[in-house]
């Protein structure tokens, strides 16, 4: 059935870690039954999802999280009166504080989301992911929360070396000895504020799950990723799809145990003792594309979801499916920049271009 | 099914010799010896089963051959492509 609203997608930036927006606008392009608009919302004007050919229909820069709900809203306002954007796909952690619990607000503008409420969002954290060990028998690594950093010293009396130590948005690092950890805990909590989290070192393969919750405990769709290249981040550069029912089963216990609503990824280690939950996104991953690719068009799923049509089961996705991503450099007249840098948005976008810029002849 | 066998059906190895095992997104080249042995094995065959599909292409004797079909299981086993108890019988 086709699809025929207009949309607005958030996290354009796609440098070498990309945000998940690029690859959420791609899966609704690539579905023959999407036949709305997007309108990208970004931070920045050189955010580099702004000026891929084909991806927009036009563009708004949004203010950052750090000015408040009031400015967000008042601009998704305008959002909608000039753009139409009826549904919103929100892609970055930062973002989403704002927007939970605020659906009425959002639905009064008439705009449409599927988010988790604020509750299933907080369990999910990495301060708080023990509760699912502990209330519904996820595996999860053993960890500490702390909020000040004398129990490190004592660290080597409750946990076997290395351990994790990781900041309580962003950011982990493994550490094989005491100095090493206590030094860790100080820069994640003068990067990322406290807590700090202290996880068990979980040996074994990473894998990666892409999965949509209903809300009341359903699973509507899950692919299983195993991630090929890594960055010197840990970022996936390349991965592939991987049929495995122990990993699925994990992701649909955790979501049944959240009750989540809409999109997240699953951060899973296999050891030799089996799957165990490392942290949960609480949102699209940069390869959700793939979940396209593979046969189960999650962002478009998501999409009708905010939309208001009744979620129900996505199709089984194929195993084997890889994704390889591209470094490029976009050529495009400077006029591009145009509209975005002096009013803040554009309806000028490669998909839409403008006439071609009155520029002093070629230069020899 | 058996473990193994199971594990074996899900594998998939194409006519040049790569190989993707579904399950870890693992992949691998096999040359013709090891596609040859991993057929062999798909099709249900023990360790005389090997031995004789190796003997038809490739002219060694026997006893080569089952010490290097031997080898080649461990090394699947190592690579996780059958299960840890497997033994080629």
């Amino acid at each position: 059935m086709a699809f025929t609203k207009t949309v607005a997608v958030t996290g354009l930036n796609a440098g070498d870690n990309p945000g998940p927006g690029v690859a959420v606008v791609r899966s609704l392009r690539s579905d023959p039954e999407f036949q709305g608009r997007i309108i990208g919302l970004a931070y920045d004007v050189m955010d580099p999802g702004l000026y891929l050919p084909d991806l927009l229909d036009g563009a708004l820069l949004l203010p950052y999280p750090s000015e408040g709900r009031q400015a967000l809203f008042d601009r998704l306002a305008y959002a909608r009166d000039r753009f139409g954007v009826e549904v919103l796909i929100p892609t970055l952690d930062s973002e989403l504080p704002a927007l939970l619990d605020h659906e009425a607000d959002l639905a009064a503008l008439g705009i449409g989301v599927f988010l988790p409420t604020r509750a299933q969002y907080d369990v999910r954290s990495k301060a708080r992911l023990a509760e699912l060990a502990a209330d519904h028998g996820i595996p999860v690594p053993k960890a500490e929360v702390l909020v000040e950093s004398s129990p490190m010293y004592t660290l080597h009396e409750r946990f076997e070396f290395p351990v994790v130590v990781k900041g309580v948005f962003y950011g982990a690092e493994i550490c094989r000895t005491l100095d090493e950890a206590v030094g860790a805990f100080h820069r994640m909590a003068a990067e990322w504020g406290i807590p700090v989290i202290v996880q068990e070192y979980v040996a074994g393969e990473e894998f990666n799950v892409c999965a949509v919750g209903d809300g009341r405990g359903g699973m509507l769709g899950a692919v299983a990723m195993k991630k090929l290249v890594l960055t010197k981040q840990g970022k996936g550069w390349a991965g592939v799809t991987i049929a495995d029912d122990g990993l699925l089963d994990l992701a649909r216990r955790t979501i049944e145990a959240l009750r989540w609503r809409g999109p997240c990824e699953l951060e899973v280690m296999r050891s030799a003792d089996g799957f165990h939950l490392l942290e949960i996104n609480p949102r699209f991953p940069a390869w959700c594309d793939l979940t396209a690719g593979a046969g189960q068009n999650q962002p478009l799923g998501v999409a009708r979801w905010a939309a208001g049509e009744t979620p129900s089961p996505l199709p089984a996705y194929e195993p084997g499916i890889a994704f390889i991503r591209v470094s490029l450099d976009q050529i495009v007249p400077i006029s591009a920049l145009e509209g975005i840098s002096t009013r803040g948005e554009t309806t000028e976008t490669p998909r839409n271009p403008l006439p071609t810029p009155h520029l002093p002849g070629s230069i020899r | 099914m058996s473990l193994a066998a199971e594990r074996l059906s899900d594998l998939a190895l194409s006519p040049t010799g790569f190989l993707f095992d579904p399950r870890t997104g693992s992949t691998f080249t096999v040359n013709a010896t090891g596609a040859a042995v991993l057929e062999a094995l798909r099709d249900g065959g023990g360790l005389q089963e090997v031995v004789d599909r190796l003997a038809e292409r490739f002219a060694i004797a026997d006893a080569d051959l089952r010490r290097d079909a031997l080898e080649y299981v461990r090394v699947l086993r190592d690579h996780g492509l059958l299960p840890p108890g497997f033994e080629l019988e």
